[in-house]
Protein backbone atom coordinates (compact mmCIF):
# COMPACT_ATOMS: atom_id res chain seq x y z
CA UNK A 1 0.00 0.00 0.00
CA UNK A 2 1.28 3.57 -0.78
CA UNK A 3 1.69 6.47 2.20
CA UNK A 4 -1.55 7.60 3.28
CA UNK A 5 -3.02 10.85 2.21
CA UNK A 6 -5.69 11.38 4.76
CA UNK A 7 -5.26 9.81 8.58
CA UNK A 8 -8.21 9.23 10.95
CA UNK A 9 -7.34 8.02 14.33
CA UNK A 10 -9.47 7.09 17.20
CA UNK A 11 -12.19 9.72 15.88
CA UNK A 12 -14.96 10.27 17.97
CA UNK A 13 -17.85 12.88 16.51
CA UNK A 14 -20.89 13.85 18.86
CA UNK A 15 -23.67 15.44 17.20
CA UNK A 16 -25.71 17.67 19.99
CA UNK A 17 -26.58 14.69 22.61
CA UNK A 18 -25.48 11.77 20.26
CA UNK A 19 -22.42 9.80 20.17
CA UNK A 20 -22.22 8.86 16.27
CA UNK A 21 -18.34 8.26 15.48
CA UNK A 22 -17.11 5.78 18.57
CA UNK A 23 -12.97 5.80 17.82
CA UNK A 24 -12.70 5.28 13.82
CA UNK A 25 -9.38 4.17 12.22
CA UNK A 26 -8.84 5.31 8.60
CA UNK A 27 -6.02 5.43 6.51
CA UNK A 28 -7.06 6.47 3.18
CA UNK A 29 -3.85 5.41 0.79
CA UNK A 30 -2.54 8.25 -2.01
CA UNK A 31 -4.12 7.70 -5.44
CA UNK A 32 -7.21 4.90 -6.08
CA UNK A 33 -10.54 4.51 -4.81
CA UNK A 34 -11.55 3.50 -1.12
CA UNK A 35 -14.83 2.39 -0.79
CA UNK A 36 -16.91 3.42 2.54
CA UNK A 37 -19.34 0.53 3.14
CA UNK A 38 -21.89 0.32 6.02
CA UNK A 39 -25.49 0.31 7.37
CA UNK A 40 -27.79 3.33 6.96
CA UNK A 41 -26.79 4.97 10.61
CA UNK A 42 -23.17 3.47 10.60
CA UNK A 43 -21.83 6.52 10.64
CA UNK A 44 -20.06 7.08 7.12
CA UNK A 45 -22.03 10.58 6.18
CA UNK A 46 -20.95 11.70 9.72
CA UNK A 47 -17.13 10.43 9.14
CA UNK A 48 -17.45 12.58 5.87
CA UNK A 49 -18.41 15.55 7.60
CA UNK A 50 -15.83 15.49 10.03
CA UNK A 51 -12.99 15.35 7.79
CA UNK A 52 -14.53 18.00 6.10
CA UNK A 53 -14.96 20.17 9.50
CA UNK A 54 -18.48 19.88 9.11
CA UNK A 55 -18.74 18.39 12.42
CA UNK A 56 -15.23 18.66 15.04
CA UNK A 57 -14.61 15.42 16.10
CA UNK A 58 -14.23 15.45 20.29
CA UNK A 59 -11.25 13.20 20.33
CA UNK A 60 -8.59 11.86 18.07
CA UNK A 61 -7.10 13.59 14.84
CA UNK A 62 -7.71 13.88 11.57
CA UNK A 63 -4.21 14.25 9.41
CA UNK A 64 -4.55 15.17 5.68
CA UNK A 65 -1.05 15.16 3.76
CA UNK A 66 0.97 15.57 6.51
CA UNK A 67 -1.00 18.22 8.93
CA UNK A 68 -3.06 18.17 11.60
CA UNK A 69 -6.58 19.24 10.64
CA UNK A 70 -8.78 17.97 13.19
CA UNK A 71 -9.85 21.04 14.62
CA UNK A 72 -9.49 23.79 11.11
CA UNK A 73 -12.08 25.69 9.52
CA UNK A 74 -14.25 24.00 6.61
CA UNK A 75 -12.77 26.54 4.19
CA UNK A 76 -9.30 26.05 5.42
CA UNK A 77 -9.58 22.45 4.79
CA UNK A 78 -11.02 22.87 1.44
CA UNK A 79 -8.71 25.18 0.17
CA UNK A 80 -6.22 22.42 1.57
CA UNK A 81 -7.15 20.29 -1.44
CA UNK A 82 -10.22 18.23 -0.43
CA UNK A 83 -14.20 18.85 -2.40
CA UNK A 84 -17.00 17.34 -0.67
CA UNK A 85 -20.05 15.96 -2.88
CA UNK A 86 -22.76 16.03 -0.57
CA UNK A 87 -25.68 13.56 -0.60
CA UNK A 88 -27.91 16.17 -1.09
CA UNK A 89 -25.47 17.53 -3.71
CA UNK A 90 -26.09 20.94 -2.50
CA UNK A 91 -25.98 22.59 -6.17
CA UNK A 92 -26.74 26.10 -5.92
CA UNK A 93 -30.50 25.67 -7.60
CA UNK A 94 -30.87 29.45 -8.54
CA UNK A 95 -27.43 29.96 -10.41
CA UNK A 96 -26.70 28.62 -13.54
CA UNK A 97 -24.76 25.13 -14.03
CA UNK A 98 -21.75 28.03 -15.81
CA UNK A 99 -21.79 29.91 -12.07
CA UNK A 100 -21.94 26.86 -10.10
CA UNK A 101 -18.52 25.62 -11.88
CA UNK A 102 -17.25 29.00 -11.82
CA UNK A 103 -17.57 29.16 -7.61
CA UNK A 104 -15.97 26.12 -7.01
CA UNK A 105 -13.19 26.99 -9.64
CA UNK A 106 -11.03 29.14 -6.96
CA UNK A 107 -8.44 29.65 -8.73
CA UNK A 108 -10.05 31.70 -11.60
CA UNK A 109 -11.25 35.16 -11.25
CA UNK A 110 -13.06 35.27 -14.73
CA UNK A 111 -15.68 33.23 -15.52
CA UNK A 112 -14.26 33.45 -18.93
CA UNK A 113 -10.91 32.12 -17.86
CA UNK A 114 -12.10 28.86 -16.77
CA UNK A 115 -9.38 25.48 -17.66
CA UNK A 116 -10.94 25.01 -21.59
CA UNK A 117 -9.14 21.69 -21.74
CA UNK A 118 -10.42 20.40 -18.36
CA UNK A 119 -13.56 21.40 -18.99
CA UNK A 120 -13.80 19.86 -22.43
CA UNK A 121 -12.15 16.34 -20.19
CA UNK A 122 -15.60 16.71 -17.58
CA UNK A 123 -17.95 17.28 -20.79
CA UNK A 124 -16.64 14.20 -21.83
CA UNK A 125 -18.23 11.97 -19.34
CA UNK A 126 -21.19 14.72 -18.41
CA UNK A 127 -22.21 15.63 -21.45
CA UNK A 128 -25.04 16.98 -20.18
CA UNK A 129 -23.70 19.54 -18.18
CA UNK A 130 -22.47 21.46 -22.15
CA UNK A 131 -26.37 21.33 -23.17
CA UNK A 132 -27.47 23.18 -19.94
CA UNK A 133 -24.25 25.92 -19.35
CA UNK A 134 -26.25 28.95 -19.13
CA UNK A 135 -29.36 27.09 -17.59
CA UNK A 136 -30.43 27.49 -13.72
CA UNK A 137 -28.82 24.21 -11.97
CA UNK A 138 -32.60 23.95 -10.37
CA UNK A 139 -34.31 23.04 -13.60
CA UNK A 140 -31.75 19.95 -14.17
CA UNK A 141 -33.15 16.49 -13.86
CA UNK A 142 -32.00 14.43 -10.37
CA UNK A 143 -28.84 12.57 -12.28
CA UNK A 144 -27.94 15.87 -13.86
CA UNK A 145 -27.61 17.74 -10.80
CA UNK A 146 -25.39 14.79 -9.33
CA UNK A 147 -23.67 15.12 -12.46
CA UNK A 148 -23.03 18.81 -11.46
CA UNK A 149 -22.31 18.54 -8.04
CA UNK A 150 -19.35 16.14 -8.44
CA UNK A 151 -18.07 18.07 -11.86
CA UNK A 152 -17.88 21.05 -9.04
CA UNK A 153 -15.80 18.90 -7.01
CA UNK A 154 -13.10 18.17 -9.78
CA UNK A 155 -13.06 21.86 -11.58
CA UNK A 156 -9.98 21.88 -10.50
CA UNK A 157 -7.75 19.09 -9.36
CA UNK A 158 -7.99 18.47 -5.83
CA UNK A 159 -5.97 15.99 -3.82
CA UNK A 160 -8.84 14.15 -2.46
CA UNK A 161 -12.12 13.91 -2.98
CA UNK A 162 -15.32 12.40 -0.63
CA UNK A 163 -18.48 11.44 -2.33
CA UNK A 164 -21.40 10.61 -0.63
CA UNK A 165 -23.52 7.90 -2.36
CA UNK A 166 -23.85 9.50 -5.65
CA UNK A 167 -25.91 6.47 -6.85
CA UNK A 168 -28.53 7.39 -4.43
CA UNK A 169 -32.10 7.47 -6.47
CA UNK A 170 -30.78 7.50 -10.12
CA UNK A 171 -31.65 5.54 -13.12
CA UNK A 172 -29.84 2.60 -13.67
CA UNK A 173 -28.35 4.17 -16.90
CA UNK A 174 -26.74 7.25 -14.88
CA UNK A 175 -25.36 5.22 -12.50
CA UNK A 176 -23.36 3.18 -15.39
CA UNK A 177 -22.24 6.75 -16.72
CA UNK A 178 -21.07 7.67 -13.25
CA UNK A 179 -19.06 4.18 -12.82
CA UNK A 180 -17.37 6.07 -16.49
CA UNK A 181 -16.28 8.91 -14.41
CA UNK A 182 -14.66 7.54 -11.96
CA UNK A 183 -12.98 5.09 -13.32
CA UNK A 184 -11.44 8.27 -15.09
CA UNK A 185 -11.05 10.32 -12.36
CA UNK A 186 -9.17 7.35 -10.94
CA UNK A 187 -6.73 7.56 -14.17
CA UNK A 188 -5.84 10.87 -12.38
CA UNK A 189 -3.57 12.29 -9.59
CA UNK A 190 -6.83 12.33 -7.36
CA UNK A 191 -7.89 10.22 -4.53
CA UNK A 192 -11.11 9.54 -4.00
CA UNK A 193 -13.43 8.43 -0.82
CA UNK A 194 -16.58 7.03 -1.60
CA UNK A 195 -19.53 6.24 0.78
CA UNK A 196 -21.84 3.87 -1.03
CA UNK A 197 -24.64 1.78 -0.03
CA UNK A 198 -24.77 0.16 -3.79
CA UNK A 199 -22.40 -2.68 -3.77
CA UNK A 200 -22.80 -3.95 -6.66
CA UNK A 201 -21.57 -0.40 -8.48
CA UNK A 202 -18.66 0.09 -5.96
CA UNK A 203 -17.14 -3.65 -6.33
CA UNK A 204 -15.68 -2.86 -9.77
CA UNK A 205 -14.41 0.51 -8.86
CA UNK A 206 -13.02 0.02 -5.44
CA UNK A 207 -9.16 -0.93 -4.92
CA UNK A 208 -9.85 -0.27 -1.41
CA UNK A 209 -12.49 -0.73 1.27
CA UNK A 210 -13.45 0.24 4.71
CA UNK A 211 -16.86 -1.13 6.70
CA UNK A 212 -17.91 0.90 9.69
CA UNK A 213 -20.73 0.11 11.83
CA UNK A 214 -22.35 1.53 15.03
CA UNK A 215 -19.19 4.41 14.77
CA UNK A 216 -16.36 1.71 14.58
CA UNK A 217 -14.93 0.15 11.70
CA UNK A 218 -15.22 -3.13 11.20
CA UNK A 219 -12.85 -3.99 8.65
CA UNK A 220 -10.77 -2.77 6.10
CA UNK A 221 -9.03 -4.26 3.46
CA UNK A 222 -8.54 -4.34 -0.29
CA UNK A 223 -11.79 -4.41 -2.45
CA UNK A 224 -10.75 -7.52 -4.44
CA UNK A 225 -10.61 -9.73 -0.99
CA UNK A 226 -13.90 -8.39 0.10
CA UNK A 227 -15.83 -9.17 -3.19
CA UNK A 228 -14.13 -12.79 -3.96
CA UNK A 229 -15.46 -13.67 -0.52
CA UNK A 230 -19.23 -14.21 0.35
CA UNK A 231 -19.23 -15.22 3.75
CA UNK A 232 -16.91 -11.93 4.48
CA UNK A 233 -19.95 -9.84 2.51
CA UNK A 234 -22.49 -11.54 4.50
CA UNK A 235 -21.15 -11.11 7.45
CA UNK A 236 -20.31 -7.51 7.30
CA UNK A 237 -23.21 -6.12 5.08
CA UNK A 238 -25.57 -8.47 6.11
CA UNK A 239 -28.84 -9.06 4.49
CA UNK A 240 -28.98 -6.26 3.44
CA UNK A 241 -27.31 -7.20 0.11
CA UNK A 242 -28.45 -10.47 -0.15
CA UNK A 243 -31.07 -8.83 -3.39
CA UNK A 244 -28.65 -7.19 -5.02
CA UNK A 245 -26.93 -10.64 -6.55
CA UNK B 1 -21.49 48.73 -24.05
CA UNK B 2 -24.94 47.92 -23.30
CA UNK B 3 -23.88 44.54 -21.68
CA UNK B 4 -21.13 46.15 -19.45
CA UNK B 5 -23.30 49.26 -18.42
CA UNK B 6 -25.75 46.27 -17.16
CA UNK B 7 -22.99 44.04 -16.03
CA UNK B 8 -24.93 41.22 -18.37
CA UNK B 9 -28.01 41.32 -16.02
CA UNK B 10 -30.57 42.11 -18.41
CA UNK B 11 -34.11 42.08 -17.21
CA UNK B 12 -34.77 38.82 -19.46
CA UNK B 13 -38.37 39.81 -20.02
CA UNK B 14 -40.10 41.82 -22.66
CA UNK B 15 -42.62 43.28 -20.00
CA UNK B 16 -40.00 43.82 -17.66
CA UNK B 17 -38.15 46.41 -19.51
CA UNK B 18 -40.69 47.87 -21.53
CA UNK B 19 -41.60 48.92 -17.85
CA UNK B 20 -38.22 49.75 -17.03
CA UNK B 21 -37.92 51.60 -19.70
CA UNK B 22 -41.15 53.82 -19.02
CA UNK B 23 -39.70 54.38 -15.46
CA UNK B 24 -36.11 55.46 -16.23
CA UNK B 25 -37.77 57.87 -18.71
CA UNK B 26 -40.08 59.19 -16.19
CA UNK B 27 -38.00 59.70 -13.64
CA UNK B 28 -35.37 60.92 -16.10
CA UNK B 29 -37.45 63.92 -17.29
CA UNK B 30 -39.77 64.09 -14.53
CA UNK B 31 -39.31 68.02 -14.36
CA UNK B 32 -40.11 68.67 -17.85
CA UNK B 33 -43.20 66.48 -17.82
CA UNK B 34 -44.43 67.38 -14.68
CA UNK B 35 -45.20 71.30 -12.92
CA UNK B 36 -46.38 70.63 -9.57
CA UNK B 37 -44.02 70.41 -6.48
CA UNK B 38 -45.51 67.54 -5.46
CA UNK B 39 -45.03 65.23 -8.60
CA UNK B 40 -41.15 66.06 -8.22
CA UNK B 41 -41.54 65.25 -5.08
CA UNK B 42 -42.91 61.73 -5.33
CA UNK B 43 -40.00 61.23 -8.40
CA UNK B 44 -37.34 62.04 -6.10
CA UNK B 45 -38.61 59.85 -3.51
CA UNK B 46 -38.96 56.59 -5.97
CA UNK B 47 -35.22 57.53 -6.95
CA UNK B 48 -34.08 57.41 -3.41
CA UNK B 49 -36.33 54.58 -2.40
CA UNK B 50 -35.34 52.86 -5.95
CA UNK B 51 -31.57 52.47 -4.33
CA UNK B 52 -32.54 52.14 -0.75
CA UNK B 53 -34.20 48.71 -1.47
CA UNK B 54 -31.39 47.31 -4.07
CA UNK B 55 -29.28 47.95 -1.25
CA UNK B 56 -31.53 45.89 1.59
CA UNK B 57 -32.15 43.09 -1.56
CA UNK B 58 -28.43 42.87 -1.46
CA UNK B 59 -29.07 41.19 2.21
CA UNK B 60 -32.04 40.14 2.02
CA UNK B 61 -32.67 38.62 -1.36
CA UNK B 62 -28.89 38.45 -2.74
CA UNK B 63 -27.52 36.77 0.71
CA UNK B 64 -30.06 35.90 2.47
CA UNK B 65 -29.79 37.81 5.91
CA UNK B 66 -32.96 39.72 7.90
CA UNK B 67 -31.72 42.77 9.21
CA UNK B 68 -33.52 45.51 10.80
CA UNK B 69 -30.86 47.83 10.86
CA UNK B 70 -31.25 49.64 7.12
CA UNK B 71 -33.20 52.58 8.37
CA UNK B 72 -30.59 52.95 11.12
CA UNK B 73 -27.95 53.46 8.16
CA UNK B 74 -30.31 55.30 5.82
CA UNK B 75 -30.51 58.14 9.23
CA UNK B 76 -26.63 57.84 9.61
CA UNK B 77 -26.40 59.71 6.25
CA UNK B 78 -29.46 61.65 6.77
CA UNK B 79 -28.09 62.99 10.09
CA UNK B 80 -24.26 63.18 8.91
CA UNK B 81 -25.14 65.55 5.90
CA UNK B 82 -27.95 67.57 8.01
CA UNK B 83 -26.08 67.91 11.12
CA UNK B 84 -23.07 68.85 9.09
CA UNK B 85 -24.90 71.78 6.80
CA UNK B 86 -26.92 72.58 9.68
CA UNK B 87 -23.40 72.87 12.46
CA UNK B 88 -20.49 74.19 10.14
CA UNK B 89 -22.00 76.14 7.63
CA UNK B 90 -24.31 75.87 3.97
CA UNK B 91 -21.69 74.57 1.54
CA UNK B 92 -20.39 71.72 -0.38
CA UNK B 93 -17.45 71.10 2.02
CA UNK B 94 -19.75 70.32 5.04
CA UNK B 95 -21.60 67.87 2.49
CA UNK B 96 -18.89 66.17 1.91
CA UNK B 97 -17.59 65.80 5.30
CA UNK B 98 -21.13 65.16 6.42
CA UNK B 99 -21.17 62.40 4.00
CA UNK B 100 -17.29 60.94 4.66
CA UNK B 101 -18.53 60.74 8.54
CA UNK B 102 -21.52 59.30 8.27
CA UNK B 103 -19.74 56.54 5.69
CA UNK B 104 -17.48 55.43 8.33
CA UNK B 105 -19.91 55.86 11.34
CA UNK B 106 -22.06 53.31 9.17
CA UNK B 107 -18.98 51.03 8.35
CA UNK B 108 -18.04 50.54 11.61
CA UNK B 109 -21.26 49.81 12.92
CA UNK B 110 -21.92 47.51 10.20
CA UNK B 111 -18.22 46.23 10.62
CA UNK B 112 -18.83 45.65 14.39
CA UNK B 113 -22.79 43.97 13.71
CA UNK B 114 -21.87 41.73 11.05
CA UNK B 115 -18.36 40.61 12.94
CA UNK B 116 -20.47 39.75 15.83
CA UNK B 117 -23.49 38.21 15.10
CA UNK B 118 -22.96 37.09 11.18
CA UNK B 119 -21.04 34.05 12.73
CA UNK B 120 -24.12 33.09 14.33
CA UNK B 121 -27.76 31.99 13.25
CA UNK B 122 -30.02 34.29 11.04
CA UNK B 123 -32.04 34.85 13.86
CA UNK B 124 -29.86 36.37 16.09
CA UNK B 125 -28.47 38.62 13.55
CA UNK B 126 -31.89 40.03 12.89
CA UNK B 127 -32.62 40.55 16.80
CA UNK B 128 -29.51 42.55 17.14
CA UNK B 129 -29.55 44.43 14.13
CA UNK B 130 -33.31 45.22 15.87
CA UNK B 131 -31.91 45.78 19.10
CA UNK B 132 -29.19 48.25 17.44
CA UNK B 133 -31.75 50.46 15.31
CA UNK B 134 -33.96 50.68 17.98
CA UNK B 135 -31.37 51.92 20.06
CA UNK B 136 -29.79 54.24 17.44
CA UNK B 137 -33.47 55.80 16.83
CA UNK B 138 -34.14 56.37 20.46
CA UNK B 139 -30.53 58.40 20.61
CA UNK B 140 -31.26 60.57 17.83
CA UNK B 141 -34.53 61.80 19.75
CA UNK B 142 -32.94 61.87 22.61
CA UNK B 143 -29.70 63.82 22.39
CA UNK B 144 -31.80 67.22 21.42
CA UNK B 145 -29.47 69.62 21.50
CA UNK B 146 -27.43 67.85 18.75
CA UNK B 147 -30.02 66.15 16.45
CA UNK B 148 -33.14 68.14 17.03
CA UNK B 149 -35.08 65.65 18.54
CA UNK B 150 -38.16 64.74 17.57
CA UNK B 151 -38.76 67.65 15.73
CA UNK B 152 -35.70 67.37 13.62
CA UNK B 153 -33.47 70.15 12.17
CA UNK B 154 -34.00 72.39 9.00
CA UNK B 155 -31.01 73.48 7.29
CA UNK B 156 -29.93 75.27 4.52
CA UNK B 157 -28.33 73.85 1.24
CA UNK B 158 -25.79 74.77 -0.61
CA UNK B 159 -26.55 77.94 -2.75
CA UNK B 160 -26.86 76.15 -6.36
CA UNK B 161 -29.14 73.64 -4.25
CA UNK B 162 -31.48 76.05 -3.15
CA UNK B 163 -34.41 76.80 -4.13
CA UNK B 164 -34.28 80.15 -5.38
CA UNK B 165 -31.32 79.74 -7.43
CA UNK B 166 -31.46 80.33 -11.02
CA UNK B 167 -29.04 78.67 -13.45
CA UNK B 168 -30.05 80.33 -16.34
CA UNK B 169 -32.06 83.52 -16.76
CA UNK B 170 -34.58 81.62 -19.56
CA UNK B 171 -36.42 78.78 -19.25
CA UNK B 172 -35.68 75.65 -20.95
CA UNK B 173 -38.17 73.83 -22.34
CA UNK B 174 -40.94 75.81 -20.48
CA UNK B 175 -38.90 75.10 -17.07
CA UNK B 176 -37.05 77.38 -14.63
CA UNK B 177 -33.81 75.86 -14.36
CA UNK B 178 -33.71 76.67 -10.56
CA UNK B 179 -31.94 74.88 -7.66
CA UNK B 180 -34.58 72.31 -6.81
CA UNK B 181 -34.65 71.10 -10.07
CA UNK B 182 -30.31 70.91 -9.78
CA UNK B 183 -31.00 68.80 -6.60
CA UNK B 184 -33.92 66.62 -8.66
CA UNK B 185 -30.84 65.65 -11.36
CA UNK B 186 -28.34 65.39 -8.57
CA UNK B 187 -30.67 63.03 -6.93
CA UNK B 188 -31.23 61.27 -10.33
CA UNK B 189 -28.07 60.78 -11.35
CA UNK B 190 -26.22 59.58 -7.86
CA UNK B 191 -29.65 57.03 -7.68
CA UNK B 192 -28.68 55.85 -11.51
CA UNK B 193 -24.98 55.67 -10.51
CA UNK B 194 -25.42 53.68 -7.22
CA UNK B 195 -27.53 51.19 -9.14
CA UNK B 196 -25.63 50.82 -12.04
CA UNK B 197 -22.79 50.37 -9.30
CA UNK B 198 -25.15 47.54 -7.62
CA UNK B 199 -26.08 45.52 -10.88
CA UNK B 200 -22.01 45.39 -11.35
CA UNK B 201 -21.40 44.25 -7.06
CA UNK B 202 -23.98 41.39 -7.70
CA UNK B 203 -23.39 40.37 -10.81
CA UNK B 204 -19.31 39.99 -10.05
CA UNK B 205 -17.83 37.00 -9.16
CA UNK B 206 -18.10 38.45 -5.50
CA UNK B 207 -22.11 38.72 -5.77
CA UNK B 208 -21.98 35.42 -6.81
CA UNK B 209 -20.58 33.99 -4.06
CA UNK B 210 -23.44 35.74 -2.11
CA UNK B 211 -25.96 33.75 -4.07
CA UNK B 212 -24.23 30.49 -3.16
CA UNK B 213 -24.63 31.66 0.59
CA UNK B 214 -27.77 32.09 0.39
CA UNK B 215 -28.36 29.03 -1.05
CA UNK B 216 -26.49 26.84 0.66
CA UNK B 217 -23.91 28.17 3.05
CA UNK B 218 -22.27 24.84 4.64
CA UNK B 219 -21.56 24.04 0.30
CA UNK B 220 -19.86 27.80 0.40
CA UNK B 221 -17.93 26.91 2.82
CA UNK B 222 -17.22 23.11 1.38
CA UNK B 223 -15.97 25.00 -1.72
CA UNK B 224 -14.05 26.61 0.21
CA UNK B 225 -15.27 30.60 0.72
CA UNK B 226 -15.78 32.27 4.44
CA UNK B 227 -18.90 32.87 4.92
CA UNK B 228 -18.90 35.27 7.56
CA UNK B 229 -16.23 37.36 5.35
CA UNK B 230 -18.34 37.52 2.55
CA UNK B 231 -21.43 38.17 4.33
CA UNK B 232 -20.18 40.92 6.63
CA UNK B 233 -18.56 42.32 3.26
CA UNK B 234 -22.06 42.65 1.86
CA UNK B 235 -23.43 43.67 5.06
CA UNK B 236 -21.05 46.49 4.73
CA UNK B 237 -21.64 47.59 1.27
CA UNK B 238 -25.58 47.42 1.77
CA UNK B 239 -24.82 49.62 4.65
CA UNK B 240 -22.65 51.84 3.09
CA UNK B 241 -24.91 52.53 -0.08
CA UNK B 242 -28.27 53.29 2.23
CA UNK B 243 -26.12 55.75 3.88
CA UNK B 244 -25.67 57.45 0.96
CA UNK B 245 -29.16 57.55 -0.06
CA UNK B 246 -29.97 58.96 3.41
CA UNK B 247 -27.70 61.71 2.85
CA UNK B 248 -29.27 62.05 -1.09
CA UNK B 249 -32.65 62.30 0.75
CA UNK B 250 -31.95 65.04 3.07
CA UNK B 251 -30.72 67.09 0.69
CA UNK B 252 -33.58 66.75 -1.19
CA UNK B 253 -35.78 67.33 1.71
CA UNK B 254 -33.47 70.00 3.56
CA UNK B 255 -34.53 68.64 6.67
CA UNK B 256 -33.58 65.59 9.07
CA UNK B 257 -35.69 63.85 11.73
CA UNK B 258 -36.32 60.61 13.00
CA UNK B 259 -39.66 60.25 12.00
CA UNK B 260 -39.08 60.42 8.17
CA UNK B 261 -35.61 58.22 8.67
CA UNK B 262 -35.28 55.98 11.60
CA UNK B 263 -39.08 55.19 11.94
CA UNK B 264 -39.76 51.45 12.08
CA UNK B 265 -42.42 52.92 8.45
CA UNK B 266 -39.07 53.08 5.96
CA UNK B 267 -38.30 49.96 6.80
CA UNK B 268 -41.31 47.99 6.61
CA UNK B 269 -41.35 50.08 3.30
CA UNK B 270 -38.30 48.80 2.20
CA UNK B 271 -39.30 45.14 2.87
CA UNK B 272 -42.64 45.78 1.10
CA UNK B 273 -40.80 47.15 -1.90
CA UNK B 274 -38.63 44.36 -1.78
CA UNK B 275 -40.95 41.84 -1.61
CA UNK B 276 -43.32 43.08 -3.71
CA UNK B 277 -41.01 44.00 -6.58
CA UNK B 278 -38.78 40.64 -6.42
CA UNK B 279 -36.42 39.06 -4.25
CA UNK B 280 -33.01 38.44 -5.58
CA UNK B 281 -33.34 40.86 -8.84
CA UNK B 282 -32.40 44.33 -8.59
CA UNK B 283 -35.24 44.90 -10.92
CA UNK B 284 -37.39 44.40 -8.39
CA UNK B 285 -36.87 47.14 -6.34
CA UNK B 286 -36.87 49.30 -8.97
CA UNK B 287 -40.56 48.29 -10.10
CA UNK B 288 -41.37 48.03 -6.36
CA UNK B 289 -40.00 51.35 -5.42
CA UNK B 290 -42.61 52.74 -8.41
CA UNK B 291 -45.35 51.06 -7.22
CA UNK B 292 -45.29 51.49 -3.98
CA UNK B 293 -44.41 55.40 -3.65
CA UNK B 294 -47.25 56.20 -6.22
CA UNK B 295 -49.98 54.41 -4.18
CA UNK B 296 -48.74 56.06 -1.00
CA UNK B 297 -49.36 58.93 -2.75
CA UNK B 298 -52.04 59.18 -4.77
CA UNK B 299 -53.94 56.19 -3.88
CA UNK B 300 -55.59 58.14 -1.70
CA UNK B 301 -56.49 61.12 -4.29
CA UNK B 302 -58.04 58.10 -6.81
CA UNK B 303 -60.37 56.93 -3.84
CA UNK B 304 -61.55 60.36 -3.37
CA UNK B 305 -62.74 60.45 -7.14
CA UNK B 306 -64.02 56.99 -7.25
CA UNK B 307 -65.63 57.80 -3.62
CA UNK B 308 -67.41 61.13 -5.26
CA UNK B 309 -68.32 58.36 -8.38
CA UNK B 310 -70.12 56.38 -6.10
CA UNK B 311 -71.71 58.82 -4.09
CA UNK B 312 -75.06 57.09 -4.77
CA UNK B 313 -74.69 53.86 -3.59
CA UNK B 314 -73.88 54.28 0.30
CA UNK B 315 -72.72 51.39 1.13
CA UNK B 316 -70.05 51.38 -1.39
CA UNK B 317 -69.04 55.18 -1.34
CA UNK B 318 -68.55 54.55 2.35
CA UNK B 319 -65.71 51.67 1.56
CA UNK B 320 -63.84 53.57 -0.96
CA UNK B 321 -63.91 56.62 1.39
CA UNK B 322 -60.64 58.42 0.92
CA UNK B 323 -59.61 57.46 4.78
CA UNK B 324 -59.77 53.93 3.90
CA UNK B 325 -56.89 54.57 1.20
CA UNK B 326 -54.67 52.23 4.11
CA UNK B 327 -57.19 49.61 3.84
CA UNK B 328 -57.01 49.19 0.49
CA UNK B 329 -52.75 49.33 0.38
CA UNK B 330 -53.36 46.54 2.73
CA UNK B 331 -55.18 44.48 0.31
CA UNK B 332 -53.41 45.19 -2.43
CA UNK B 333 -50.19 43.68 -0.63
CA UNK B 334 -51.86 40.75 0.28
CA UNK B 335 -53.17 40.11 -3.03
CA UNK B 336 -50.04 40.99 -4.85
CA UNK B 337 -47.99 38.47 -1.70
CA UNK B 338 -50.56 35.87 -2.58
CA UNK B 339 -50.56 36.30 -6.15
CA UNK B 340 -46.58 37.15 -7.21
CA UNK B 341 -44.98 35.06 -4.98
CA UNK B 342 -41.87 35.30 -6.18
CA UNK B 343 -42.37 39.31 -6.72
CA UNK B 344 -43.54 40.94 -9.82
CA UNK B 345 -40.19 40.82 -11.55
CA UNK B 346 -39.79 36.58 -10.77
CA UNK B 347 -43.21 36.77 -12.13
CA UNK B 348 -42.72 38.81 -15.32
CA UNK B 349 -39.36 36.29 -16.25
CA UNK B 350 -40.90 33.03 -15.76
CA UNK B 351 -43.70 33.94 -17.88
CA UNK B 352 -40.88 35.40 -20.29
CA UNK B 353 -39.11 32.03 -20.19
CA UNK B 354 -39.85 29.03 -22.53
CA UNK B 355 -41.02 26.44 -20.55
Amino acid sequence: MSEALLTLKGVHTHIGQYHILQGIDLVVPKNGLMVLLGRNGAGKTTTLRTIMGLWHASQGTVNFAGRDITHSATPDISCAGIAYVPENMGIFADLTVRENLFLAARNVKKAGEMDTARLEWIFGFFPALRKFWGQPAGTLSGGQKQMLAIARAIVEPRKLLLVDEPTKGLAPAIVRSLIDAFLELKTTETTILLVEQNFNFVKSLGDSVAVIDDGRMVHTGTMAELSGDMDLQQKLLGLALEHQY
Amino acid sequence: MLAKLFSGDFPRSRVLAALLLVILFSLACAPFLTTGARMLNVAATICIFIVLAASYDLLLGYTGIVSFAHTMFYGIGAYGVGLALNSIAANWWAVFAGVIAALLLSLALALVIGLFSLRVKAIFFAMITLAVASAFAVLASQLSDFTGGEDGRSFTVPEILHPDFRLFDAEVFGRVIDGKLITYYLVFCSALVLFLLMLRIVNSPFGRVLQAIRENDFRAEALGYRTAIYRTIGNCLAALIATLAGALMTLWLRYVGPATFLSFEVMTDVLLIVVIGGMGTLYGAVIGATLLILAQNYLHALMGQTSAALSGIPWLSMLFHPDRWLLWLGVLFVLSVYFFPSGIVGRLRRSARPA
